[in-house]
């Protein structure tokens, strides 16, 4: 953890991450997980394999997401994926990964592009049907998709039976929070 | 009041009342009921005016397809105009009044155009207001609109929440009449996702409207058992108050959920509505079939129904909308009703059946051969005339008449996509064609098969069929034993008349009369004959109304009705509340709003914001005592240019590049070249569509040897990361080039003015003196004690400037941070106003240049197009008309009066000229006050403005209603540091 004196702001402008309960449904904003997208360079398919298996990182298939130890990852596009780490530990995740991943892939810090809101509880496809196409009754754990939600493209990860996450653009977080409260009090 | 016409039976629970009221008058009904059927319980008929002629009317049906019933529900700003009493669920409290009438229903003063319809024909309109044209909009229109109301609206916003949402099956069941049930059951049971929908509150179609038993129990019964069933298996979905709207591209169906419409007030948080959107691999529809009417004199009376509508409100509802009936039919269903109705206890006069050769009535006046040729009554049905085989003529007391001209298949959603229906004449109807949606297919009386057992085991057929295209495997269980009756009907349309109206189209007043007027002028295509006469344009789509008006049209034209040919429908089936389809999108949440990291310390200085797209950015920032946007943005702009100003600029796009092939690819998306910029360099760019014209500028950062960052316009951020990743993935996909978005990972601020590096020192923990940093420069630094953070020297001001970015999170921290380090300077935080005017003063070009349709040489920045590489645009952009030296180019501008304001906009005429567009030399794009000068500058784009630095001409503003024109001079776009020492220092 950098020694510097700057304070930081959650996505939705506070101080500690804001937690909302309606109905059986929990919206927490989470602050703890690092992000950083790793594309394959030309021809370089082996290199990534390796150095993702040298720091345990997996590197899941098109439509899914993988938790792996420290690491987690799901599949952005052909070759590329995000990468996720706890924030305490790899604030810099850049510079925890290049080193391994060297010349053979393409690394961008991305932890605030995003804002990321966990919903977990209890019939989540009800609330989820009011918001994307993503059809959460045909898709279990560790799936994740790329989806628009009120007009901001998202990513929707399953991460468990009753948990899943929202990743989007982190200057619209106040509009995503809103959309997903709504959502589950039109539907609970 | 008492419901004077409630009769035992149906399915309404009388243990509960419902108060309601209608045109003010209070009522009574029971849970169950729809506000149709409660009022004609209540001995109410007419709940209407028509369209034109202000006829008193009363409902025809018992369901959706309803044209007279009309009503407006609500009040306040929950008021809805033009809802169908017919399928309004009834409920505590429901307020609702007639429309289209004044001042009461009983006594409407418009009803005078009733006795003029001998000029209100169909094209009457057209006709008579040709003259003169000016007075069609402003006068004609609005006096004809007004009178032929079709409900009011309130002007208030919807106070209720409509939500959007997706679905997902393997077969989408539209109609939950028998079958649909049967199809459920059996995709249900074979473990198909399922989704079963009916407009209906109620489950089962018509089996809720009939008396005939199905596998041995009442039909309305059967069909509760089935839901039943339906409702215990996970994969099927049951959607009650679920219309399914329209089919749409790719196997997406819309549909409207009535979810609150059944209570006076949406529960907290709970929408009036959802549009759902279902994409489904398969579609049955199974949405029953509409009666039809026979015309007839004055057969729009309130107590003239169809006759299966006569027999829904007494099995379903227990109502008997008269206590003297009759019947007009030409088929065996109509007879069906006359003996439900006789069973219920209802006195039947008279069954006129059109066919000589029906089998005869036990215990029923039966006249075979008969037509019912007018009927008799003021707001309401007294008797009708009846014209007997032989001639003779009979008048017989009724106070309701069913009629039935057979019933045409609901195919309405099976013409979606320009599926043509084709005729069966087997039942003289219209049945759902070939060519419809893919994916779709019909069964029971929506494809044709009217009776019980035809429509359960076509039901079950076509679910196996659907299923068995998608590789699930089903077996129809045995029908379950239904009545089984083959049609029987003599197609009969109309009662020949000479001098009366009979009406075809109830909605839009449409009679028999209009078809031949039609016909005899000439307009005889359906399309023709549908616009002409408005047949089939109303609300209702001519849901009771148009096979009749083809039918007659055929008959004048001696073609057959195939031969005569079919309009068909459009989406939506009904009506849909405009607040559906728009959703949550609406007021402030008509799009999500993007903040920028300064914006809660924004919010908290008091800062005005503006919308730049999606992004709220600070557009000045007020001190105490100014009360005048000037003052603020003056005092912003001078302090940046003799001290230093901070601005938040995070909303300019960022775009990572990386790859061993990144400068090259930069190299072709870029005018100029990018691959030979040093390390640790910035450089600006310019980028070109492919005609020439210039997308887009900014600036470009190596941070590595495969690494750059790319910063766009705000405006332009998607649309060139759009564009790079389409030249990425499309035009060079052998490069090796990795991109991502990085606008919203970082908090950018720009820091200029002559001490802004002195501020900077003061956070950044390196070194940024200008050996160290020079102009252009750029690094990976850190900030206030260790944080990660980028540092670019560039400007757009044209002072010594720096842009500073730091991960989001901290953005808010940073700017804190800065404006504490900048105290002792004086500095200030600026807006988007202040950095216009600096831009300005600078000359560098902005939106307001970059338009579209002009090119990098006149923006004077044509040498920044290299020759000595391939690059989009390069080529086109070197076309004669593009390169000429005398083309527009950018100039600045002042007014020769310092005192004078310019306005953008306006156009350039030298002294002597006409302000016409043929003396145009060009315009001003961008103007603003320089406080640094002390009087309005712009920038313009002139003709050959190059060689014309110096010269005076006019701007001329047509629009101004103060100075149309001001005398200017021409001078150097950079007002501000021409050679370029501030931004260097």
């Amino acid at each position: 953890m950098p020694n510097h004196r700057l304070k930081p702001l959650s996505p939705l402008g506070h101080d500690t991450p804001v937690v909302t309960t309606i109905g059986p449904v929990t919206i927490s904003e989470m602050i703890d997980r690092a992000l950083a997208s790793v594309a394959t360079r030309r021809d370089q398919d082996k290199a990534v394999a390796a150095a993702a298996k040298t720091l345990g990182i997996p590197l899941p298939g098109a439509g899914h997401f993988e938790q792996a130890g420290v690491f987690s990852s799901f599949w952005l596009g052909p070759d590329q994926w995000m990468v996720e780490a706890p924030f305490a530990s790899h604030e810099d995740i850049v510079a925890i990964l290049k080193p391994t991943f060297g010349r053979a892939a393409s690394i961008t810090e991305q932890t605030d592009a995003w804002v990321r809101f966990d919903v977990s509880g209890k019939e989540l496809p009800s609330m989820f049907e009011r918001l994307c196409t993503f059809d959460l009754r045909s898709h279990g754990t560790g799936s994740a998709t790329r989806t628009v939600i009120d007009h901001l493209g998202c990513y929707v990860i399953i991460r468990g039976e009753a948990l899943l996450s929202v990743i989007g653009p982190r200057s619209s977080a106040q509009s995503l929070h809103h959309a997903l409260v709504v959502a589950a009090q039109s539907a609970f | 009041m008492t419901q004077v016409r409630r009769i035992a039976g149906g399915q309404i629970d009388r243990s509960s009342t419902l108060n309601f009221a209608f045109d003010g008058k209070d009522y009574a009904g029971h849970p169950g009921d729809t506000l149709a059927s409660a009022l004609l319980a209540n001995g109410v008929q007419l709940m209407g005016r028509s369209f034109k002629y202000h006829r008193p009317r009363g409902p025809i049906a018992a369901g959706a397809e309803e044209p007279n019933a009309i009503v407006e529900l609500r009040s306040g700003a929950r008021q809805e105009p033009n809802t169908r009493a017919t399928v309004i669920e009834l409920f505590d409290g429901l307020e609702a009044r007639s429309q289209n009438r004044w001042p009461s229903l009983a006594f409407d003063a418009m009803s005078i155009n009733d006795r003029l319809s001998n000029f209100l024909t169909a094209g009457f309109y057209y006709k008579t207001f040709m003259w003169p044209a000016a007075f069609w909009e402003k006068l004609y229109e609005p006096i004809i609109r007004h009178a032929a109301g079709l409900g009011s609206l309130t002007r208030l916003d919807d106070p209720d929440s409509y939500d959007k949402g997706f679905l997902h099956c393997d077969v989408l069941i539209i109609g939950s009449g028998p079958a649909g049930l049967s199809a459920a059951l059996t995709a249900g049971r074979a473990g198909a996702r399922v989704i079963l929908a009916d407009e209906d509150f109620s489950f089962g179609g018509r089996l809720n409207a009939e008396t005939f038993s199905v596998d041995g129990i009442a039909g309305a019964a059967w069909a509760a058992k089935a839901v039943a069933e339906l409702a215990s298996l996970p994969n099927v979905r049951l959607m009650s108050r679920t219309t399914v709207t329209g089919a749409f591209d790719h196997g997406i169906y819309g549909a409207v959920e009535r979810v609150s419409d059944h209570v006076a007030v949406p529960a907290a948080g709970k929408p009036r509505q959802i549009l759902w959107r279902i994409y489904t691999q398969r579609t049955l529809l199974t949405a029953g079939a509409i009666e039809r009417p026979i015309a007839f004199e004055n057969n729009d009376r309130p107590g003239i129904m169809l006759a299966g509508a006569l027999r829904a409100y007494a099995n379903r509802w227990g109502v008997a909308v008269g206590d003297r009936v009759a019947i007009f039919t030409n088929n065996d269903d109509g007879v069906r009703s006359a003996l439900d109705l006789k069973a219920k206890g209802v006195d039947v006069a008279a069954v006129i059946d059109t066919r000589a050769d029906a089998k005869p009535l036990d215990g029923i006046r039966h006249i075979r051969g008969g037509q019912v040729v007018d009927s008799d009554g003021r707001l309401g049905l007294s008797s009708i005339t009846v014209r007997m085989a032989n001639g003779a003529s009979d008048i017989i007391a009724v106070n309701a008449l069913g009629v039935s001209g057979g019933w045409n298949p609901n195919l309405n959603i099976s013409s979606h996509h320009r599926g043509r229906p084709v005729w069966n004449e087997a039942i003289a109807a219209f049945v759902p064609g070939p060519d419809g949606p893919k994916g779709l297919s019909s069964a029971g009386a929506a494809n044709g098969i009217f009776s019980t057992h035809g429509a359960l085991s076509s039901g079950a057929a076509a679910a196996v069929a659907a299923l068995s295209d998608l590789g699930i495997k089903a077996a129809a269980s045995k029908t379950p034993e239904a009545e089984d009756a083959p049609v029987a009907i003599s197609a009969f349309w109309h009662v020949p008349s000479s001098k009366g109206r009979a009406w075809i189209d109830q909605q839009n007043d449409v009679t028999v009369k209009d078809v031949k007027l039609a016909h005899q002028e000439n307009f005889r295509s359906v399309e023709h004959l549908k616009r002409y006469t408005t047949l089939g344009m109303a609300t209702d789509q001519g849901k009771t109304g148009n096979v009749l008006g083809i039918a007659i049209m055929a008959e004048l034209t001696g073609q057959s009705i195939p031969q005569t040919g079919t309009t068909i429908y459009r989406p939506p089936y009904t009506p849909v509340a405009m607040g559906a389809l728009a959703g949550r999108s609406r007021g402030h949440e008509f799009k999500p709003t993007r903040l920028t990291p300064s914006h809660k310390w924004a919010s908290e200085q008091g800062s005005i914001f503006v919308e730049v797209g999606m992004w709220l950015r600070t557009q000045w920032v007020p001190k105490p005592g100014e009360t005048i946007w000037r003052q603020s943005v003056d005092r912003e702009v001078l302090a940046t240019r003799n001290s230093v100003g901070i601005c938040d600029v995070t909303t300019l796009g960022k775009i990572d590049i990386q790859g061993t092939d990144a400068g090259l690819f930069l190299d072709r998306v870029y005018a100029n070249t990018f691959s030979t910029l040093g390390v640790g360099k910035v450089r600006y760019g310019l980028m070109l569509r492919e005609d020439g014209i210039v997308m887009d500028d900014g600036t470009t950062a190596r941070l590595g040897e495969n690494e750059y960052v790319m910063t766009t316009t705000t405006a332009n951020a998607v649309p060139v990361f759009r564009h790079l990743e389409y030249c990425r993935q499309v035009l060079w996909p052998d490069l090796d080039v990795q991109l991502i978005s990085t606008t919203e990972a970082w908090a950018q601020y720009s820091v200029a003015g002559p001490n802004a590096r002195k501020l900077l020192q003061k956070v950044v923990d390196q070194d940024i003196s200008n050996e160290a940093f020079p102009y252009m420069a750029c690094g990976e630094i850190t900030v206030c004690g260790g944080l990660r953070a980028r540092l670019f020297r560039i400007s757009f001001s044209g002072e010594l400037a720096y842009e500073i970015a730091v991960p989001t999170r901290y953005g808010d921290a940073m700017i804190r941070a800065m404006v504490e380090a900048g105290k002792e300077f004086d500095a200030v935080v600026y807006g988007v106003e202040a950095l216009g005017v600096m831009r300005i003063e600078k000359g560098h070009v902005a939106g307001n240049e970059l338009n579209g349709q002009t090119t990098a040489l006149n923006m004077g920045l044509g040498k920044m197009v290299s020759k000595k590489k391939d690059a989009i645009g390069m080529v086109l952009s070197q076309r004669e008309g593009m390169a000429r030296d005398d083309g527009l180019r950018v100039v600045g501008v002042k007014p020769v009066d310092p005192s004078k304001l310019l306005t953008a906009g306006s156009h350039f005429v030298v002294h002597g000229k006409s302000p016409t567009a043929e003396h145009d030399d060009g315009w001003l794009t961008s103007v603003a006050f320089s406080p640094n000068l002390g009087h309005s500058i712009a920038l313009g784009y002139l003709k050959n403005g190059a060689a014309r630095i110096g010269e005076r001409l006019r701007v001329v503003n047509l629009m101004s209603k103060a100075e149309k024109e001001i005398e200017v001079e021409i001078v150097s776009p950079h007002f501000i540091d021409p050679e370029g020492e501030r931004l260097r220092a």
